[in-house]
């Protein structure tokens, strides 16, 4: 039983004592999946509400699309940017694998398809309430869009998180791309999975202990913000 | 009729999943203010789209005498989750009004509906009566020519419906054109110079008020009118 409890309290030292090194890493990833996520939310929204109100050939091909690269396997979406970025790659000449940069490219191209998916269902939902009034005003589909957008920000708060989420908890595309690098490239995930590997628990036990308590805690704040929205705007 | 048509139906038909909903309707729309009476699913709501060109007809067409600016108020008012005020200046802002004419245009349609003191407060909080008067506010703002109502009361109590009455009216007295539909038939009594009685897509008769109500001419309007009066 001692044995199973050590790694726990030990853990708890590292992040009660605030390890410098455990900081770092936790930085980065913050750093990582929130630039990506706010790539995925400027990408992925605009396109969303586009395909909710819009009419355009192809437009129900890429609703099944952008539902189905929701499920996109994370070192699938790493191994195509690692042969995107490397070397010999068409966007080799910028020397951004292993990098920091690279990590969140592979990150947006995952978390967009969610964003953008996710969009697309709230302002359809949206749509079908506001179309015949929007017209009556005489909107166009693109001001349609905007406005629809704007309406539902509340709502969309969601699409975005479940993008960070996706985002801070995946391994396979940070991990190929980044290449894990102590110091340069290593997030929390990336250093859960070589620390447990090497044996050294209680790092990797406060890592992911603090990757939940984040994940909860920007729940929290959204399912707050969303009361309030509601109470406040309806 | 005296006055001359401003827009004539023209065997107007629309079809829909094999159902004619509107089925070779031809009008001639002179009055200042009509109502648009009928049973349920007799087309009116329908008819009312189709004449504010949400709807596109499978047949037949509108010959407008001149084309008039237009507006419509549904029957569930439509709120975007900001104030009041920005409501109604959306609206104005999508007719190429600048921000600054918008806001004055808006808080004066505002204290023409009496809502000047809720302005700034979130539209889709405001109860249902009042969420309607900035719809209407919305609409009288745009000064369209012709403002179509689709039930703009079905949901009200009987003071909010006085208010949204007291509007029209002001509204209809400030020389816009109405058109409306209601299932209140004192409102209709109320509010109309003309009645168009509609029944299963076609148009059954169309009839001055008071003669509407003393000597209906079909016997579906005879029958409509027993069954709703109460």
């Amino acid at each position: 039983m001692h044995e199973f409890n050590e790694p726990f309290f030990t853990a708890w030292q590292l992040v009660a004592g605030a390890d410098a090194r455990l900081g770092d890493i936790v930085l980065l990833s913050l750093r990582v999946s929130l630039a990506a996520t706010l790539i995925a939310c400027v990408a992925g929204m605009p396109i969303g509400a586009l395909l909710a109100v819009g009419r355009f050939p192809g437009r129900r091909v890429l609703i099944v699309l952008f539902n189905g690269l929701m499920g996109l396997p994370p070192v699938v979406v790493g191994l195509l940017v690692y042969l995107l970025l490397s070397r010999a790659g068409p966007l080799g000449r910028f020397g951004l694998l292993f990098s920091p940069t690279a990590m969140v490219i592979a990150q947006a191209v995952l978390v967009t398809p969610i964003v953008t998916a996710l969009t697309r269902q709230v302002i359809a939902d949206e749509w079908t309430e506001y179309r015949e009034q929007l017209r009556s005003l005489g909107a166009s589909r693109t001001r349609a869009a905007a406005t629809l957008l704007w309406d539902g920000r509340f709502s969309l708060s969601t699409a975005a998180l479940a993008g960070f989420g996706r985002a801070i908890a995946e391994v396979g595309a940070v991990m190929i791309v980044g290449g894990n690098i102590d110091g340069v490239t290593r997030v929390m995930t990336t250093t859960i999975a070589l620390e447990t590997s090497k044996g050294d628990l209680p790092l990797a036990l406060a890592l992911g202990l603090i990757l939940i308590s984040l994940v909860l805690a920007i729940n929290a704040v959204a399912y707050a913000l969303r009361g309030w929205a509601q109470r406040h705007w309806g | 009729m005296s006055t001359p048509a401003w827009l004539a139906v023209d065997r107007l038909s629309l079809t829909e999943g094999g159902t004619r909903i509107i089925d070779g309707v031809s009008l001639q729309l002179g009055a200042q203010r009509t109502v648009v009476l009928g049973p349920n699913g007799a087309g009116k709501s329908t008819l009312l789209r189709l004449i504010h060109n949400l709807l596109h007809p499978s047949s037949g067409e509108l010959r407008w005498a001149r084309v008039l600016s237009q507006a419509m108020v549904f029957q569930r008012p439509v709120m975007l989750r900001t104030t009041a005020l920005a409501n109604v200046i959306y609206g104005l802002k999508l007719k190429g009004f600048t921000a600054t004419e918008s806001a004055r245009r808006a808080q004066q349609a505002l204290l023409r509906v009496g809502l000047e003191q809720l302005a700034k407060r979130p539209a889709r909080l405001l109860s249902g009566g009042e969420q309607q008067r900035v719809a209407l506010a919305r609409a009288w703002a745009l000064e369209p020519e012709l403002l179509i109502l689709d039930e703009p009361s079905a949901s009200l109590d009987p003071a909010s419906t006085r208010e949204v009455e007291r509007t029209i009216n002001a509204i209809a007295a400030s020389g816009t054109r109405i058109l409306m539909t209601t299932h209140n038939l004192g409102q209709a009594r109320r509010l109309a110079e003309e009645i168009v009685f509609i029944d299963g897509g076609c148009i059954a008769e169309q009839t001055p008020v008071a003669e509407f109500f003393q000597s209906p001419r079909t016997s579906a309007a005879k029958r409509f009118l027993e069954e709703e009066t109460p």
